[in-house]
């Protein structure tokens, strides 16, 4: 045990997901050793995350403002939503820069076995976007596990009879690996979703 | 017994650390096993869609001090890919996964009667034979019967009488009108018959059941099982009903 207050660094660091107790003791004696204003920035940086961020009234990402980054940008598509179950989903799909639209982070996805239905998920508010029906097509990039493909079957269903085009992403083989290593499932969808060569 | 194999379902899945999963099957020689599966949350993996809940699995385990570990997996079948498509369907089937885990509470206890059961109550529920409330209700019932916890419905559970008036819950079934404890449901006829039909296997009169009959059934089912198990099942709530089964002519496979 170290004097209270390192103690009480190291236990607080700790708790943050998957930091354990050594490293907790290394980023400790880290800040320990590090420039004081260095360590102020970090501080400043901690509080202002806390203070400033919240979730984007539109779509449910995290924002600075009332409106997130996308929603403000008048140059995204607002015509296409895609639906997403957490934010770390939107910077995975604004990487590939592939995607000029908006989306809609419900903040989870259906897991009755857990006790999440669709009520606690956001999916009222997508239902307002979708309702003045400026939307023309909802892509369904909810998580190809079994909790993501029953929330974009449960969406499929309710969002159809609005009649707009509901897309979900495709499933296949990963770029650099082994056709021999894929497994069934997924091998089996990528026959599923195959499509033209146009050369 | 360091390293061993069985085939299994997969009940349902923890996350665990970055990658990792912990998975919990209901095996066919072993009972209930909780196991670490590595790597499974990457795309890469080669585990990862065989260890979703629902697929039946032909699995080799690694005993581990606290948890065992997978070390390979075979798929068998993969119901979830046809219940998943279908959400009424999928929401009753993943109430069996958690009355299935509810009942098997120890751990590598031998459970083979429960796991047969499963493995019949999902294929019951992919071939759309019935509709997914009422199988699930028959999965209750004859999971309940396997664990020794069947309700009494030709008889008064308390006298043995023959002449049945109510449903109470803590007498364990049906009652005569003198054994009946206050707060007893009063069901109708139908109802107790569509139990009957449903813990046997009777599918053609299960089928042809009113839907108030089907509706007053499963309320009775759900109490009576939440009851035993001292425990709410929560994905119960979530389970949609729907009026038909959807692919009538499709012959049943569950006996």
């Amino acid at each position: 045990m170290y004097e209270g207050v390192v103690q009480n660094l190291i236990d607080e660091l700790g708790l943050l997901p998957g930091v354990g107790p050594k490293s907790a003791q290394r980023i400790a004696f880290h800040l320990l050793a590090a420039d004081p204003a260095e360590v102020k920035r970090l501080a400043h940086a901690l509080l202002e995350v806390k203070e400033k961020v919240r979730f984007c009234r539109v779509c449910g990402n995290v924002a600075a403002e009332q409106d997130c980054r996308i929603c403000r940008d008048p140059r995204r598509d607002p015509q296409v939503i895609c639906v997403v179950e957490e934010s770390k989903d939107v910077i995975a799909i604004e990487k590939t820069r592939e995607f000029r639209g908006r989306y809609h982070v419900l903040g989870g996805a259906i897991s009755p076995i857990d006790g999440v239905g669709p009520d606690d998920l956001r999916i009222r508010e997508l239902m307002t976007r979708l309702a003045d029906g400026a939307v023309t097509e909802l892509i369904l990039a909810t998580d190809p596990n079994l909790e993501g493909e029953a929330t974009a079957t449960y969406l499929a269903r309710l969002v159809k009879p609005m009649g707009l085009r509901v897309t979900r992403l495709a499933s296949g083989l990963p770029v650099g690996g082994d056709l021999e290593y894929a497994d069934e499932v997924t091998l089996g969808r990528a026959f599923e979703g195959r499509r033209l060569l146009d050369v | 017994m360091s390293l061993y194999r069985d085939e299994g379902v997969v009940l349902r899945t923890h996350k665990l650390g970055e990658a990792d999963r912990i998975i919990t099957i209901l095996t066919k020689r072993t009972g209930k096993v909780r196991a670490v599966a590595k790597g499974v949350r990457k795309t890469k993996s080669r585990f990862g869609s065989r260890l979703e809940p629902f697929t039946h699995v032909d699995v080799q385990l690694h005993t581990g001090r606290s948890l065992d570990m997978v070390t390979q997996v075979e798929t068998l079948r993969p119901y979830g890919e046809a219940l998943v498509s279908d959400y009424p369907r999928y929401t009753a089937g993943i109430a069996m996964l958690e009355t299935a885990d509810r009942l098997t509470q120890t751990e590598k206890e031998p459970a083979l009667r429960q796991f047969l059961l499963l493995v019949g109550g999902l294929r019951t529920l992919v071939d759309g034979s019935h509709e997914p409330r009422l199988v699930l209700d028959a999965f209750f019932l004859r999971s309940l019967a396997v664990a020794g916890y069947a309700p009494a419905l030709a008889e008064c559970a308390r006298c043995g009488a023959d002449a049945v008036r109510a449903f109470a819950i803590v007498a364990g079934g049906v009652v005569c009108g003198a054994c009946r404890p206050a707060g007893a449901a009063v069901p109708a006829a139908e109802t107790i018959a569509l139990m009957i039909a449903l813990l046997r296997g009777d599918w053609p009169a299960a089928d042809s059941a009113e839907q108030r009959n089907r509706v007053e059934c499963s309320g009775l089912v759900a109490a009576y099982l939440q009851w035993h198990l001292e425990h709410g099942i929560r994905s119960l709530r979530h389970v949609e009903r729907t009026d038909s089964t959807q692919n009538a002519h499709v012959p049943h496979t569950w006996s």
